[in-house]
């Protein structure tokens, strides 16, 4: 048995009082739970203690909380490991982020979480006719989809998502893996108008700014920002949705300016993002519209010597013979039939013989997936739509 | 200490003045700088975004031009090249078959990726290999007064199990140790490990400047004088656009972002001018007292850059 103190945040919006910290010292074998000391500080010290539960397994999803700033389950976190990471010797636990606080520890997922998952319509649309047997599918595809049906709805990830912070109509994580999890289902009648859907939304799967809060929040490394990742592949590259948020024109634009330059040209991706991806881009109305935004900072770039006009209008390239050999690789990769696609969280990691390496915890759940064959690139990408 | 060096494009394009104070530093801290001129961009999650094996073939051709030099390891100045190269070698260490067929394409230019290459940004260079300690006995005008917020940038702290942050490797940390060393005081603020927004700029204007405003706001109401940043992509937003993001948040900002190099070679008694601080939208003069911290002198008479 050891001794641990936690620093609870208390807050009830209808007492009218604000919000304030709360100490209490509790006493459990270190590998035990976060959840079982609050659950005894509520036992033993103060039965007014509002905190969610229900499994204590790291399976329904209720405890998510914020421990030492980080989000994250708090039966699924050891008290020895939470106190490496507390500042001052104090394990703190705090509600989780972007939801409104209910009392103390619990938030309502019902004002958030749960209102964007209806958002991205979370369920099986059926093609027709419905056969009369078993949907068989290549096994591949749903391999494919295993790591975001990990998903307990905890909101850990809603909870940090830094995107949300400064856009709360953003869509969000966990409802955006939710959506790949039918996106990549070959069952699935309508995954060209879902992608449609949240590309075209101004606060869809564009608005995720690769911050991985949300992977490192995950208690089940579903990494929903991977699959965010995915749903924009397919909607650029798949089905060529050509959204009002820029997404598709600003991922070609990049593309290609490596292609052609081999370093990123940045004052040609800029106009490309918003007038299409040519040198022609340049000219369209809505790059027009942004440069002339922009006049100011450029002004300033330019006068500052930051840029010089020259080098903003020719770029910087890399060594013919260099550039050659990229748009070789360009030409091999682009020519695929398939795209090939190594998910880590299916096929895990090879055996490391040296002993060098030891795989992150989300590989070593993923390695173990029924269906996983390590060592198969290719075997389990997103392969071509299905339409 | 050699290392074959990746300066990526940003460095080389819109903020020149990170890539010239990497060159000025370097000679100080006796770090021979191979530059890998012949490496392509590492595709800032956006190539991968587009396909996978393209951003990890285009990476793995940089990783193999720098196991041909006799660099100790490759170092990097860019948080988002530490990020996406990290991203990609995960993938490329991680399997063998995969890894050949990478190899097959590279081949056709020569070359060959060996798994295991050291890749570090020079924050990490310099807390792990260089030591703190021996940068500390280098100072020659310690950052005495000057309140300097960390930035990291997103790529360089998370995820955490794939960049190897640890209680053992706090790299999360790694900035204020840095700050501390150089004699400057460290600004701890709420928005320092967050997203600067530069990403969705394109995508999201509002929200993308609503960040880079409020984190600036953030390090500003801690009382920093400056912000310093590991990541030139970071740099853009939180400099360049500062303007727009005082707009769009309706409040003064004024916060001068100094590139990392730039803070170390102030504290190595190199001139601001040198350092191209001049160069930024928001010229550290306006809140840095030059004239009284002892990264003056510089100042008094000097006031021409």
């Amino acid at each position: 048995m050891a001794e641990f103190t936690l620093r609870l945040r208390r807050y009830d919006p209808e007492s009218g009082a604000a919000p304030y910290w709360d100490e209490h010292t509790i006493d459990l074998e270190p590998h035990r739970s976060v959840l079982e000391g609050i659950l005894q500080a509520k036992a033993r010290f103060d039965g007014s203690i509002g905190i969610r539960c229900s499994c204590k397994a790291a399976i329904c999803g209720s405890c998510g909380v914020r421990i030492n700033g980080q989000p994250g389950l708090a039966c699924h976190t050891h008290l020895d490991h939470a106190l490496r990471g507390a500042r001052d010797g104090v394990i703190e636990v705090e509600p989780m982020g972007n939801m409104p606080v209910i009392k103390d520890l619990i938030v309502d997922m019902d004002a958030v979480h749960w209102k964007k998952i209806h958002r991205v319509t979370p369920w099986l649309i059926n093609k027709e006719p419905i056969p009369e047997r078993e949907y068989v599918v290549p096994r591949e595809s749903m391999v494919d989809i295993t790591q975001s049906m990990a998903c307990i709805q905890c909101g850990a990830c809603v909870s940090d998502c830094l995107s949300m912070e400064v856009d709360p109509l953003f869509v969000g994580p966990a409802a955006s893996a939710k959506a790949y999890r039918f996106v990549g289902d070959p069952r699935d009648a309508q995954q060209f108008e879902r992608l449609q859907d949240l590309a075209e939304d101004p606060h869809g799967i564009y608005d995720c700014t690769h911050c991985f809060k949300c992977i490192d929040a995950c208690p089940k490394g579903v990494a929903p920002m991977s699959q965010i990742m995915r749903l924009r592949r397919r909607a650029g590259n798949d089905h060529h949705i050509k959204d009002r948020n820029n997404g598709e024109r600003h991922e070609s634009a990049f593309v290609t300016l490596i292609k052609d330059y081999g370093l990123l040209h940045e004052a040609e991706l800029l106009p490309r993002s918003y007038g299409g991806d040519s040198w022609f881009g340049k000219f369209h109305p809505k790059a027009g519209a942004e440069l002339l935004d922009s006049l100011p900072a450029i002004t300033k770039a330019v006068m500052r010597r930051k840029v010089s006009i020259k080098g903003a209008l020719l770029g910087h390239k890399i060594p013919k013979a260099d550039l050659n050999a990229v748009q070789r690789i360009y030409k091999k990769i682009e020519g695929r039939d398939e795209r090939l696609e190594l998910n880590l969280y299916i096929t895990g990691y090879d055996e490391d013989v040296d002993g060098a390496e030891t795989p992150p915890a989300t590989a070593a759940t993923g390695a173990g997936q029924p269906g996983a064959e390590p060592g198969q690139p290719g075997q389990t990408p997103e392969g071509s739509p299905s339409r | 200490m050699k290392v074959a060096y990746w300066p990526g494009c940003v460095s080389r394009g819109f903020t020149p003045e990170l890539h010239g104070s990497m060159a000025k530093i370097a000679p100080l801290l006796d770090i021979e700088l191979i530059e890998l001129d012949r490496g392509s961009c590492c595709g800032a999650g956006v190539i991968a975004e587009h396909s996978q094996e393209l951003a990890d073939t285009l990476n793995a051709r940089t990783f193999a031009l720098a196991q041909q030099t006799d660099g100790h390891m490759m170092m990097n100045i860019c948080s988002t090249c530490q990020g996406a190269q990290t991203e990609c070698q995960e993938r490329l260490d991680a399997n063998a078959e995969y890894r050949a067929i990478v190899n097959e394409t590279l081949s056709e230019d020569g070359l060959t990726y060996e798994k295991g290459i050291t890749n570090k940004n020079l924050l990490w260079l310099l807390v792990e290999d260089f030591g703190l300690d021996e940068l500390r006995s280098r100072v020659k005008r310690p950052l005495t007064n000057l309140r300097v917020g960390p930035f990291y940038g997103c790529y360089i702290v998370r995820p955490e199990d794939r960049l190897g942050i640890d209680h053992v490797k706090p790299r999360d940390t790694y900035l204020s140790l840095l700050i501390e060393a150089l004699g400057g005081t460290v600004i701890e603020y709420a928005g320092m490990h967050k997203c600067c927004g530069f990403p969705i700029v394109t995508m999201n204007k509002e929200a993308s400047l609503k960040q880079a405003g409020r984190h600036l706001g953030d390090a500003k109401d801690a009382d920093a004088d400056c912000v310093v940043t590991p990541c030139p992509l970071c740099h853009l937003n939180l400099d360049l656009q500062q303007p727009g993001a005082e707009k769009i948040t309706g409040r003064v900002l004024d916060m001068p972002v100094l590139h990392l190099p730039q803070l170390v070679g102030l504290a190595l008694g190199l001139s601001p001018k040198d350092l191209g601080l001049g160069r930024h939208v928001v010229k550290p003069t306006s809140v840095i007292d030059w004239s009284s911290s002892v990264v003056a002198g510089v100042g008094a008479g000097d006031r021409g850059w």
